[in-house]
């Protein structure tokens, strides 16, 4: 699939060419965000390695790797999420549209506004469906009625959820199921409109009907929303990602075109995880 | 059956009994002090039966008994023997009574024991009255005859006629009481602030003639309203003294006195069960809602109980911000090392320190340091009389604040840590600052914990009385903390306390034995306050946990 929806500038990626491949575009730079050796620590404990790659624009993406490979601390790198764990020290950049988002004069929280996160378990707030939806917007001071109306129907109907809850938006969100929670999470993370949407593992507490959901829609979302989704299970990531990562003990194995990776892996590594040998 | 045994041993029987008797004698030591207190307490509203007799004294002597058997124990002979006594029997057990005859004044004692054995004919005529006053305690006797200014009064009914006149002396009484306390009480008020007032023009060096001369033209009107006051209340006394009842007492004399004195008269041995429970209940509201008389042994408590509740209130609403700020500060924003640690280590101490303590702590620092730098600062018209720089409610309420203080912190952050970091960083990853997390997500999920705090702190604050008698509770207050008088609420006046209403009815009265029911009456109040307060609290609580009930997933 992922042949099908790429956009028609391919676009060379991580070490396989280093260039600078968003200069060769007209209209809009295919690179969202851009990592420069990131070399990140917990503690004594070196938990990533000197990571260098790039994000395409309105692709997926997806992180792969055996458990405490550190792909979810790189996704939490993205929207500086790392910052709230005690002891962590973080070298390199991180660009988003050209901007370090490390640089001292970035305000943490409009970043985490322009860069969205769906965890692994569904967490929303105990408010009414509604208010998980708003809540965002409300953080913005927006508290028009009729203006969170309109947002709240068009994020819970981009996260499929719109039919299942339409007429219980009052009441707790906590009576959802699983699946419909993590719809939910991603209908309250969409609702800002963020440019970039980072999915950790979110499909890994729900039953296969709601993974599959949660997949249909990751694949929906890409057209308006860069996404990087962290997964452990390999169908998964060949399923919806266009482009994967493959991480291994903290350091960026390969980086390539999803069809490529999982067909003719480059690395012996990359090979061996991909055909179940370890992981 | 060894086998048997056994089995019964490894099976873990036996723990299951040692843990399900420990909770029954838990049990039974709570249900058996509710009882004690309750049965004690209560019974004392009940009216008791007069009873008449001729007693044979141990020494030789007769005399006539009427009065009311309040106690009875049975006691060796030797042991009364022991105690210089003459029993009336040299061996074996003898019973007494101890009867309570009331007519302080005429014929003391009021209470008095006598041996059983000594009583002969013993009776319980109908038409033998108690007489409840407002001075002196009860009066026992058999009504004889009414006067109105000194002329007896001709009436085929008595009794119906004395309860026409006890009414009206009633009615009269609550009038004077109304007029001395309420009326006069606010023209005393405005008097004093305009004295104030006038001390405080001084102070402010102004020199201008008109200002004192309003002050003055108003202290004037004050005091002309106070004197046609004063002239209301003669005439409302004088009438208040027209009628006077005799009666005769058990000695056999007749004893003249006024009406007004009384606050009911009741014939316990006529009384039918409909009318004992009419009289049982009327009892029980004069207690819970009526003010104390006679140095608190009569009547009710109704500002001790009053007092308790808005001090304990107004310290929730001291206490909970504080806590729940120290607690989000320690949990949320402080990184957690030996520092940290050690603050905890000093709060949870904090809880244990004795209570006298901290009234201590209130007087030497709220009282007389913070409270005098106030009067200084704000009421200097008022010096060298204190206004905040002496006990009173808000001081009260301050002390019992920190010492309720760790209570709340703990409770907070047990509820900070329960709530699953999911929710935070959900909150902080859709662009929500540290402090709108904590404010929209975190403070409202743990309220269900700072209300469990909050309610330990209630249970603590009611039942304390060693550090309130330093900072701010008396004996007998003049007047409610809360009244009609701008700003209604006095923070800086004096207040009283259920809890040192038990101590002072119990060990400072003048007539021990009188009080004595109600120290089990006032005790089982407090309870019953402590437990309804706790109530509403937890009530509040579990609405709130069914709203965030997530939490607890």
């Amino acid at each position: 699939m992922s042949e099908n929806t790429a956009r028609t500038h391919a676009i060379e990626l991580g070490h396989l060419a280093r260039g600078e491949p968003g200069r060769r575009e007209e209209e809009q730079p295919t690179v969202t965000l851009k990592v420069e050796s990131l070399d990140l620590w917990y503690g004594e404990q070196q938990a990533l390695k000197s990571i260098s790659m790039e994000i395409p624009r309105q692709q997926v993406t997806a992180f792969i790797g055996p458990s405490g490979c550190g792909k979810s601390t790189l996704l939490r790198c993205f929207n500086r999420m790392n910052d709230l764990v005690d002891g962590v020290r973080i070298e390199g950049r991180v660009l988003l549209d050209g901007q370090n988002i490390y640089d001292r004069s970035v305000n943490v929280a409009d970043l985490r506004r322009r860069v969205g996160m769906v965890f692994q378990r569904p967490n929303p707030f105990p408010k009414t469906i509604y208010e998980n939806v708003a809540y965002g917007l409300r953080l913005q001071g927006v508290n028009d009625r009729r203006t969170l109306d309109k947002v709240v129907e068009r994020s819970l109907k981009s996260a499929a959820l719109w039919d299942e809850v339409k007429d219980r938006l009052h009441e707790s969100a906590m009576g959802l199921s699983g699946g419909q929670q993590q719809r939910l999470v991603i209908a309250r993370a969409i609702a800002i409109e963020p440019e970039v949407l980072l999915l950790d593992e979110p499909a890994s507490a729900l039953d296969p009907i709601s993974t599959l959901k949660i997949e249909e829609l990751v694949y929906e979302l890409k057209e308006k929303y860069t996404i990087v989704i962290v997964t452990h299970n390999m169908q998964q990531a060949a399923r919806v990602s266009d482009y994967t990562a493959f991480m291994y003990l903290g350091e960026l194995i390969e980086f390539d075109r999803t069809s490529t990776l999982f067909t003719n892996p480059r690395r012996k590594q990359t090979e061996d995880y991909i055909t179940g040998r370890y992981g | 059956m060894k086998h048997r045994t056994q089995s019964w041993i490894t099976q873990g029987s036996p723990w299951v009994w040692l843990t399900a008797g420990m909770v029954s004698v838990s049990l039974v030591m709570v249900l058996g002090l509710l009882g004690l207190i309750g049965a004690r307490g209560l019974g004392h509203f009940w009216p008791k039966p007069v009873l008449e007799a001729d007693y044979l004294e141990p020494g030789g002597g007769h005399s006539h008994i009427i009065g009311q058997v309040v106690d009875e124990e049975e006691i060796s002979a030797q042991a009364l023997l022991d105690l210089g006594q003459k029993p009336p029997r040299q061996e074996g057990v003898v019973r007494r009574l101890l009867v309570k005859s009331g007519n302080r004044r005429v014929a003391p004692p009021d209470f008095r024991w006598v041996y059983a054995d000594g009583l002969t004919g013993v009776q319980h005529a109908p038409e033998l009255m108690v007489v409840e006053r407002h001075q002196w305690g009860d009066f026992i006797g058999r009504l004889t005859g009414l006067k109105e200014h000194g002329e007896p009064v001709a009436t085929p009914d008595l009794w119906a006629e004395y309860q026409r006149r006890i009414a009206r002396a009633e009615a009269l009484y609550r009038r004077i009481r109304a007029i001395e306390k309420d009326e006069i009480g606010a023209i005393n008020y405005r008097i004093e602030r305009l004295r104030l007032e006038r001390r405080r023009l001084e102070l402010d060096g102004v020199r201008d003639p008109d200002a004192f001369a309003d002050i003055e033209e108003r202290k004037q009107a004050a005091q002309r309203e106070y004197q046609a006051l004063s002239r209301e209340l003669a005439d409302l006394r004088r009438e208040a003294g027209r009628d006077t009842y005799t009666a005769r007492i058990a000695d056999g004399r007749e004893v003249e006195q006024p009406v007004a004195e009384v606050v009911r008269a009741y014939r316990p041995n006529a009384m039918g069960l409909t009318d004992k429970l009419t009289f049982y209940l009327a009892k029980l509201h004069e207690f819970v809602f009526d003010e104390p008389r006679e140095a608190n042994t009569e009547g009710g408590v109704f500002p001790a109980l009053f007092g308790t509740v808005l001090m304990v209130m107004l310290m929730s609403l001291i206490v909970t911000p504080f806590g729940v700020v120290a607690a989000v500060y320690l949990r949320e924003y402080a990184t957690q090392n030996w520092f940290t640690r050690a603050v905890r280590i000093a709060v949870n101490n904090l809880a244990g320190v004795p209570s006298i303590v901290f009234g201590v702590f209130g007087l030497g620092f709220f009282v007389y340091t913070v409270g005098e730098r106030v009067d200084h600062a704000f009421f200097p018209e008022a010096l060298p009389a204190p206004t905040f720089g002496t006990p009173g409610l808000l001081w009260a309420s301050l002390t019992l604040a920190l010492l309720t203080v760790p209570v709340v912190i703990v409770a907070t952050e047990e509820g900070l840590t329960r709530i699953p970091n999911a929710f935070r960083e959900g909150s902080l990853a859709l662009g929500a600052t540290k402090a709108e997390t904590l404010w929209r997500i975190i403070l409202p999920m743990s309220t269900p914990a700072i209300m469990t705090g909050m309610i330990l702190a209630i249970a603590r604050a009611a039942g304390e009385v060693a550090p309130l008698m330093l900072v701010g509770v008396v004996k007998l207050a003049p007047s409610l903390p809360l009244d009609g008088n701008f700003p209604y609420l006095h923070l800086e006046r004096k207040f009283m306390h259920l809890g040192f209403h038990i101590y002072d009815v119990g060990f400072q009265s003048p007539n021990v034995e009188a009080a004595r029911p109600l120290v089990y009456a006032t005790s089982l109040l407090l309870v019953l306050i402590v437990v309804a307060l706790n109530l509403a609290a937890i009530r509040i609580r579990n609405r709130l946990e069914d709203k965030y009930h997530a939490a607890e997933h």
